[in-house]
């Protein structure tokens, strides 16, 4: 082998090192700058039905995440009982907790406005966590019959002057 | 753009220049930490609203008034109900805001800027009614999904801009044009970009009449960012979601709009009246145009206790849709008999029109004061909920207010 020869193959192996060196230096940049924006490696975590619960990071934040007050979940103002923290999790990252607590509907209308949001407003899958959210909401938001006009209530009498 | 994610991505610097002072110890600050200073202030103070009204919902915003606010002629915007269906949009620069007229029916698509709507077109100034079509939803039996508006989802502000008909004649419309249907910058509750909030319209009819403005103005002054800045739809008479705010284009359809919100059973109701519950199919769902005739009490706030010879004044508002009220009458024996109030005529098409009345009582005990408005059809309130409609639009029952007499 010539030098000319030796000194080619050299040169060839150096260039060989040094793509593969950069194709490294770009995979672990690549990496890297996932690792910025997901930390938690979410796409990598398997997602069962059941476990989903999507959170709501700005209550998450907040140390008052599960606080209960007289019954009342302090941050959303939904009644404490079975499936709270599911609703809260789930029903309260597009829109208020109040468009939810505002209203009444039987288990039926509940789950037809799951239904009607994943349809058209892109709500998750909510798997096995559906029946838990409309139980809680069936029991604590449930219609009571009105009739076809209601008394006046809550009146706050004042004196009027002339 | 969600609040967070927008200051979250901005420097110090660009945080201290929003507040206007430097960020002391800004260095020492948790990353991703938003100052007090820009968090969402106290919605009262963010869209000027006075402190009597109703937050039914802040995400997305939704406030509306009780009677006794709205005793104003001309509604301010501190009275003003908020309907919003998506987000608000942010960082909305008047300078470069355009209106873009296009769609099937358009002889061309034509962008105007603000300054070409107000210079190159006549500016009118109307009074007009704007009603949520779910204004007294929550005494629908069995109760309607959605917010639970009561009585204070109206006012009657003062709106100026240009006519839609000019702009549109500027344009050229088609013979085959049926509907207009707008376009807003507000964005989606779920953050996809992809998808409108809101884009409903009118027929062209209606967005050919002399008050179906393109306004710039609310009350001689740039429209409040929470009701359309810096340009929105004003379609007086209908329910209000026909006036789209922070429009940005309208389409002239050679059909009925297609929309988000105009379809399926949104601001519709049955077109044969339904039992109490019933469910509906969305193809025997129709399209809401004129509001019905309504009218409320806006003096004294309910609860006012009197003495036996004291008389009682009220006075209040009443409007019916594309219609005009007729006559308007108040009961205190639960609609055993009526008496006459005072009306006088609307400042303009499609305004609200105001009574009064000087109520005596005749001994000691708990009063009602109902009222109720008939519109030039002959058409009046019904003193019980209207016809049950799976939504729960169009509530016009007649407005009461409770007295005492002592």
């Amino acid at each position: 082998m010539s030098k000319e020869d030796k000194f080619n193959e050299a040169a060839q192996q150096i260039r060989r090192l040094s793509v593969a060196m950069f194709a490294l230096f770009i995979a672990l940049a690549a990496i890297l700058i996932y690792v910025m924006a997901d930390p938690n490696l979410s796409a990598l975590q398997p997602t069962t039905e059941a476990d989903l619960v999507v959170r709501n990071d700005t209550l998450l934040d907040s140390p008052d995440y599960e606080k209960i007050e007289n019954g009342v979940h302090v941050l959303t103002g939904f009644v404490e009982g079975e499936g709270l923290m599911t609703v809260v999790n789930n029903c309260t990252n597009c829109h208020s907790a109040k468009l939810v607590t505002q209203n009444r509907m039987t288990a039926d209308g509940w789950r037809a406005t799951i239904d009607w949001m994943q349809e058209t407003q892109n709500l998750w899958d909510l798997g096995a966590n559906e029946e838990i959210i409309v139980a809680y909401l069936a029991k604590f938001y449930a219609p009571e019959a009105q009739g076809r006009r209601q008394n006046l209530t809550n009146i706050e009498w004042y004196e009027l002057k002339d | 753009m969600d609040r967070r994610k927008f200051t979250g991505s901005l420097s110090l610097g660009a945080m201290a220049s929003i507040l206007g002072v430097p960020i002391v110890f800004g260095k020492s600050m948790p990353e991703g930490y938003v100052p007090l200073g820009l968090q969402d202030t106290d919605p009262f103070q963010r869209f000027n609203k006075d402190k009597g009204m109703v937050v039914l919902n802040d995400k997305p915003w939704n406030m509306e008034a009780q009677a006794h606010l709205l005793d104003d002629k001309i509604t301010p915007n501190k009275f003003m109900f908020i309907r919003n269906n998506g987000n608000i949009p942010e960082n909305i620069d008047a300078a470069t805001w355009t209106l873009t007229i296009d769609g099937e029916a358009a002889n061309q698509e034509k962008t105007y800027t603000l300054q070409d709507l107000k210079t190159k077109f006549e500016q009118h100034t109307y009074q007009l009614t704007l009603e949520c079509g779910g204004n007294g939803r929550s005494e629908f039996n069995p109760p309607a999904k959605g917010n639970q508006w009561t009585v204070g989802a109206v006012g009657c502000a003062q709106w100026t801009g240009v006519r839609l008909r000019d702009i549109l004649q500027d344009v050229g419309i088609k013979s085959n044009a049926v509907y207009i249907g707008y376009h807003a910058a507000d964005t989606h509750l779920s953050g996809d970009p992809n998808k409108e909030p809101i884009s409903r319209g009118v027929p062209m009819q209606k967005a050919l009449q002399d008050e179906t403005l393109v306004a710039f103005q609310m009350n001689g002054k740039d429209i409040p960012l929470a009701h359309g800045f810096p340009l929105r739809l004003v379609c007086g008479g209908w329910p209000a979601s026909a006036s789209g705010k922070w429009v940005n284009r309208i389409s002239v359809r050679n059909k009925v709009h297609d929309g988000p919100k105009m379809t399926g059973s949104s601001y519709r109701i049955p077109c044969e009246t339904v039992a109490p519950g019933e469910k509906v199919a969305d193809e025997a769902m129709c399209i809401i145009e004129s509001m019905p005739v309504k009218s409320l009490i806006t003096y004294p706030k309910t609860g006012a206790t009197i003495k036996t010879n004291q008389d009682l004044k009220i006075r209040g508002h009443a409007w019916a849709g594309e219609l005009q009220v007729s006559t308007m009458e108040y009961s205190i024996d639960f609609g055993s008999t009526w008496k006459t109030c005072s009306l006088e005529q609307p400042t303009n098409r499609l305004a609200w029109q105001h009574f009064g009345a000087t109520v005596a009582f005749p001994k000691k005990g708990y009063y009602e004061v109902w009222a109720r408005a008939t519109d030039s059809t002959g058409t009046s309130q019904p003193m019980v909920l209207p016809g049950w409609n799976p939504k729960g639009y169009l509530n016009n029952a007649c407005h009461r207010i409770a007295v005492k007499v002592s």
